[in-house]
């Protein structure tokens, strides 16, 4: 971001970068920065909130009154407590001869649809894997977990952008099973510890490791601190 | 698995450095024309996806407003963003602060690119420079600049 601001604004236009990572900023020094201590993904701070954003925006318009460069800092945090874990009741198991990964998917297929219909699909299927596909790319990864090659397992596309089809897929359908919005990366542990599709994609990365692929084929299946 | 530990991996991370700070004195707020560039890889759903390493950025039109998410990064909440764009893409406070004449308008293009880069001479050299004539040829004065 802070690339893009010093080439705007030397084309005439005025600035304001946020910044979430508070050396990140300082080290690229935007002509005006606005480092706001909030979890990553979440620049604005927290979701269906207009008068937190409204606050945040305020901020950040106020620099634009310095006649210089400036650096600020949001006088509020947002701190990942890193252990709360999205609270979503889970379908029963319903087929007994699907793998359990398979089963969990069909079952959480109406919330998603649900929240399709409620908030559209901005994070869900569909980069690589459509819907329909999520079970057939879940099966894919069940075989490399079992050890299978991930070139003979029918991944359908690079590994790490099936697996954000499959984690979009989860993450939007919890948004329809849970009351409430959960706090960053709540829902990503909760996929990721909870669910079987998430314990699947976890061991097909950690066989991909083990088998010596090359790292960027398996590293990016899941954050980069797991 | 932490907010802190992802963001402690790009610590070390080499900056751009720039000889100068380019400053641009903005019209006042009341009168400024102001758009939302994020590096989240937004793009709308008929447009073309990023690739991995995408040095190119996508428009974002006003309307509809049906933006999808498409960054290779998994180091990053989605579902702030999927709850409520304006968790990244604030155009709906943008709206808001117009009808209200703290900002004069809003422009009606905004612009998604690749954030998680690592070579960027593509986007100093090529299509940085090119999304500031796209947004100065829509007479935009201010720009918002929002990370995921």
């Amino acid at each position: 971001m802070s690339t893009l601001a010093h080439i705007f604004e030397s084309e005439g236009l005025a600035t304001i970068a946020f910044g979430s990572i508070k050396s990140q900023i300082e080290a690229t020094a935007p002509p005006r920065g606005l480092w706001c201590d909030f979890p990553l993904g979440r620049p604005l701070g927290v979701p269906s909130d207009p008068e937190f954003q409204h606050r945040v925006l305020g901020k950040a318009f106020e620099l634009l009154d310095s006649p210089e460069p400036v650096f600020a800092e949001y006088d509020i945090s947002i701190t990942d407590d890193e252990t709360e874990v999205l609270a979503c009741p889970m379908p029963p198991r319903h087929d007994p001869d699907a793998h359990p990964a398979v089963d969990e998917a069909n079952g959480l297929r109406p919330a998603y649809e649900r929240a399709i219909a409620e908030y559209g699909n901005r994070v869900g299927a569909g980069r690589v894997v459509q819907v329909d596909d999520i079970t057939t790319a879940i099966e894919a990864f069940v075989k490399i977990a079992e050890g299978t090659p991930w070139k003979e397992a029918g991944v359908p596309g690079i590994p790490s952008r099936v697996s954000q089809d499959i984690r979009g897929y989860y993450e939007t359908a919890a948004l329809a099973l849970s009351d409430y919005a959960p706090p960053a990366w709540a829902g990503t542990r909760w996929f990721l510890d909870q669910t079987e599709a998430g314990k699947v994609i976890m061991a097909a990365r950690q066989a991909m490791a083990d088998a010596g692929e090359q790292n960027p084929i398996w590293f990016y299946m899941a954050p980069g601190d797991r | 698995m932490a907010d802190s530990d992802i963001k402690a991996m790009t610590e070390n991370l080499d900056a751009v450095e720039f000889d100068e700070t380019a400053f641009t004195v903005p019209v006042p707020l009341t009168e400024a024309k102001v758009a939302i560039v994020t590096s989240a890889s937004l793009h709308h759903p008929d447009d073309e996806d990023f690739s991995p390493m995408d040095t190119g950025y996508r428009v974002l039109k006003s309307e509809p407003r049906d933006y999808v998410m498409g960054h290779w990064s998994p180091n990053f909440d989605v579902t702030g963003f999927a709850l409520d764009i304006n968790t990244v893409f604030p155009i709906d406070r943008l709206d808001e602060l117009a009808a209200q004449g703290v900002i004069g308008s809003v422009a009606e293009e905004h612009l998604a690119y690749a954030g998680n880069q690592f070579e960027l001479s593509a986007i100093r050299m090529d299509s940085g420079p090119a999304g500031a004539k796209f947004l100065k040829e829509q007479d935009v004065d201010v720009v918002l600049l929002t990370p995921v």
